[in-house]
């Protein structure tokens, strides 16, 4: 290389360094100038799967004059563990993420400060767990179920499973993949799934009879989905050799939403009767900068607009009775009518518990 | 020297002892016997036990696979070397959850062994071992073959002549040469197999576990700060000793060899032995190191439709991403430069002030600053971001929610690298030129523009160039702090993997396709400028 190429290499990596640190230090001003008391700016502490659409977040601007600043933190255990951590001194208002099977550990904490939201009577009545309190408003509801792959039944002529007893049928054996309980929320519900259903001193003796039917265990819902079921679009392309998967009720409308072209049907079907039902809560974060803002906030979550919003954007559905569900759901989604569910208190009490016996006799 | 001691106290070890302390004070009392019970529990030493062999394992498997590379780079001239290293480096600096993607295409059901010889690596620890030389390739190819090039052959032939078998005069003159070297390579990748996150967790599934893994599990999922704090700790000690010995071989490396320019060492190979030797090189970069990132392509363009850009085209709008990120994918390339180029510019500064520091004084305190300065590529990441956590929340210092926070984890691991990349040259700056510039009449200023800074110069390039890379990969750190209007390619392909729907999943691959580019460009940039080959990357 030449002096002159040299000196041209130098001159340019110079003039893009400027040129970008003075293009980061712009767009800091623009969205955190204003945060602090009475600011016209309310942060929503969030895991990474919080999504909204631009318009409803620009409409509760419109309506209520606060501007919704999102910070994700990690998966749904992981933020929450930050908040726990942070508490006291929060770095936002409202935090969204804490589900049924966490949430003792964000009360427990004392994360949250108390508010009746706005519209709660429209809120369905089994979804309010701390309702005499209202330190937490629930936002969404979803339901962790095994998933099949329809063409794998098809080609077999064998009928997918529907219950947590057929999945020890000698029919399913070495189909099923299913996520690590102590490190994944899928596979936490699903475990808690096989205690609501067997009882807490049956669910042992159905993971030893699950495991000689050859249940597979990895690390993460990406993994479990994308690289061993058979019936997702990343599995397809991986070769994957799974066709029983521990996903949710929701997965199929969206193997529906995302394929281009779109198909008539989904490439995937949900065993109804393997579900356990998922409650995510938001609440006001203790120590808030912005109380009021937090408040409208969170009124607004439960609001028509942000609930009928939410299920195409997160895949979950919606807690409020009024709110219509998407085509897409109503065409292509299951309906779960007897999902599995622990009391809160029972899983705050056996959680630890119950993941360390599931990982000795199912991981080691 | 002031500086950088500073930045770290205040960035790193501050962040670091309050989330230790964190974990092993009750009531601002010490709680040190939780070290003796953590370390009694089976689980966690089963944990350690598969930590060390797999790193040994690890290591011993990548110098095998690496040194005949390191060789064929060092001393052979073909047509695409430049390319190829270029290549071999990318995977030094890809995000770990889109390689284990790649890598089980290859080893797993109806990958590359599978069909050929129905061989399935994916359930076993094969798999994390070849991942690892994977990983690692590169820093033996870079670390030995870069000295090995710069070895005069001259001083081989000369034993020959006086006598000495060709294996006699390779085991007497170039074997002690390069040795240092070797251990140095072996060092580094013990380091990096040792402390492995991505590629234990993506392709041990939850049957193996490292330390690092284990931090992870204990602090973000668990909240568990006791153990996670134990288990620092003996990450922090094993790091260390590692460090240490390090910093010895790297001592003992830095003694006067004779070293000549790369481009008279290296020729055409000729003779039947030497060309398979190139060609079983090339065919080990192929199968390891191409076909995996290979694959990566292949899916990124295999879109329902048949092969095409679809998936590349549907990056350009928010909408097609289900406003998962509120702004377009594509947009994270623009992010990720951006915090990359600020993370390099802190590294930069930070790092050069102390390779000058280093240089200038000596001593035990300095050395000992030295190998400190490695620590962060040692620590976990959720240890630093929790860190941040609980220390940054106050005004002036409440960073937590500020851009800014994502260079500055990203400059931690760059700096190591600067300095690294910084120090040899800056220590190998003959102090005899100096004065013969200022006796032939150069002023001080004017001796050092002629001397210094041409020399200098070159490797402030080539640590940019790392550093760049570095903070372009960085996963672990970023992914805490980066806000959804701006997340950075790693973090943009996480998030997509985590849904499904197959324009996610196509979206994914055509973002770390992006990415492995950009890596492979900014490397192959960094090779055209680099002509001196004595840093140690």
């Amino acid at each position: 290389m030449n002096t002159t190429t040299k000196y041209a290499a130098t001159a340019l990596a110079a003039a893009l360094g400027v040129t970008v640190l003075a293009g980061c230090g712009g767009s800091d001003d623009k969205s955190s100038g204003d945060t602090g008391a009475g600011s016209k700016t309310v942060t929503l502490v969030s895991h990474d799967s919080f999504n909204a659409s631009d318009a409803v977040l620009k409409a509760f601007t419109k309506q209520t004059g606060y501007k919704v600043k999102v910070l994700k933190s990690g998966d749904a255990g992981a933020a929450l563990n930050q908040e726990i951590l942070t508490k006291g001194s929060p770095r936002g208002d409202v935090f969204f993420g804490a589900d049924n099977t966490l949430l003792s550990r964000a009360l427990d904490n004392g994360l949250f400060t108390s508010y009746e939201a706005e519209g709660l009577d429209r809120v369905a009545a089994d979804t309010q767990l701390d309702a005499d309190e209202h330190r937490v408003t629930p936002i969404d509801t979803g339901d962790i179920c095994v998933n099949y792959d329809k063409k794998y039944f098809a080609d077999k002529k064998l009928d997918p499973p529907n219950s947590f007893d057929d999945l020890l049928k000698p029919a399913y054996k070495n189909l099923l993949v299913t996520e690590n309980a102590a490190t994944s929320s899928p596979g936490l519900g699903f475990l808690l799934g096989t205690v609501a259903s067997q009882g807490e001193t049956g669910y042992q003796d159905y993971w030893k009879k699950l495991k000689s039917n050859g249940v597979k265990v990895v690390d993460g819902w990406e993994q479990a989905y994308n690289e061993e079921f058979s019936g997702s679009a990343g599995g397809r392309k991986a070769k994957a050799d799974r066709p029983l998967v521990v996903s949710y009720a929701s997965s199929p409308p969206v193997e529906v939403l995302y394929a281009d072209p779109q198909p008539d049907e989904a490439p995937t079907g949900v065993a109804t009767g393997t579900c356990f039902r998922q409650i995510e809560f938001a609440g006001l974060l203790d120590g808030a900068k912005n109380e009021a803002g937090g408040k409208a906030l969170l009124d607004f979550l439960i609001s028509k607009q942000f609930q009928e919003d939410m299920p195409l954007n997160m895949f979950v559905n919606p807690v409020v009775k009024d709110a219509k569900l998407p085509e897409l759901f109503t065409k292509f989604g299951a309906t779960v009518d007897k999902p599995a569910t622990v009391a809160p208190e029972k899983i705050a009490k056996n959680r630890e518990q119950w993941v360390q016996s599931w990982s000795s006799l199912v991981v080691k | 020297m002031a500086v950088p001691v500073a930045f770290f106290a205040l960035f790193f070890a501050y962040p670091v002892v309050a989330i230790v302390g964190r974990g092993l004070k009750t009531d601002g009392d010490w709680q040190f016997g939780r070290i003796g019970t953590v370390l009694s529990r089976p689980d966690i030493l089963d944990v350690l036990w598969f930590t060390t062999w797999q790193a040994i394992a690890s290591t011993a498997l990548t110098l095998l696979i690496a040194l005949p590379g390191a060789y064929v780079f060092a001393r052979f001239d073909f047509p695409g070397k430049q390319l190829l290293r270029a290549v071999v480096t990318v995977p030094f600096v890809l995000p770990t959850v889109v390689v284990g993607t790649a890598f089980l295409a290859l080893l797993g059901r109806g990958g590359f062994l599978d069909e050929l010889w129905g061989i399935r690596l994916d359930t076993t620890v094969w798999a994390i071992l070849l991942a690892h030389v994977f990983f690692n390739y590169a820093v033996v190819v870079r670390t030995v073959g870069g000295l090995w090039s710069q070895l005069d052959p001259r001083q081989e032939e000369a034993a020959r002549v006086l006598g000495a078998g060709r294996l006699a005069a390779w085991r007497r003159v170039t074997l002690p040469a390069l040795a240092p070297a070797v251990a140095a390579a072996a060092l580094m990748v013990f380091l990096f197999t040792f402390t492995s996150f991505g590629v234990v967790q993506i392709l041990g599934g939850p049957a193996y576990s490292t330390l690092e893994v284990e931090i992870y599990r204990q602090t973000a999922q668990l909240l568990d700060l006791p153990t996670a704090a134990v288990l620092t700790l003996v990450q922090f000690a094993a790091v260390g000793g590692i460090l240490a010995v390090h910093a010895w071989t790297v001592r003992r490396r830095e003694t006067a060899l004779r070293l000549v320019d790369p481009a008279q060492t290296s020729r055409r190979p000729h003779g039947a032995g030497q060309w398979a030797l190139l060609g079983g090189v090339l065919l080990t970069v192929l199968l390891l190191i191409v076909v995996p990132l290979g694959v990566l392509v292949e899916r990124s363009l295999d879109t329902s439709g048949g092969y095409g850009f679809g998936f590349y085209r549907a990056l350009q709008s928010a909408e097609a991403s289900g406003s998962t990120f509120l702004v377009p994918p594509l947009d994270a390339i623009g992010n990720s430069l951006r915090y990359a180029l600020v993370a390099t510019l802190i590294a930069l500064v930070i790092g050069g002030l102390a390779a000058a520091a280093l240089t200038r004084r000596a001593g035990r305190l300095v050395r000992g600053f030295d190998a400190l300065l490695m620590l962060p590529l040692g620590v976990s990441a959720v240890t630093v971001g929790f860190g941040f956590l609980i220390t940054l929340d106050e005004p002036p210092l409440d960073l937590r929610t500020s851009w800014i926070l994502v260079p500055l984890a990203q400059a931690l691991v760059g700096v190591p690298f600067v300095v690294r990349t910084m120090l040899p040259v800056l220590r190998a700056v003959d102090e005899r030129l100096r004065e013969a510039a200022a006796v032939l009449g150069a002023s001080p200023l004017r001796a050092w523009r002629e001397v210094d800074l041409p020399l200098v110069r070159r490797a402030v390039l080539v640590a940019a160039g790392f550093a760049f890379a570095v903070s372009l990969g960085e996963f672990g750190a970023t992914v805490f702090i980066a806000r959804p209007d701006n997340p950075t390619l790693p973090v943009a392909v996480a998030r997509l993997l985590g849904r499904s729907g197959e324009l996610n999943y196509g979206q994914a691959m055509a973002l770390s396709t992006i990415l492995m580019l950009v890596c492979a460009v900014s490397l192959l940039l960094l090779e055209r400028i680099r002509t001196d080959r004595s840093g140690e990357f």
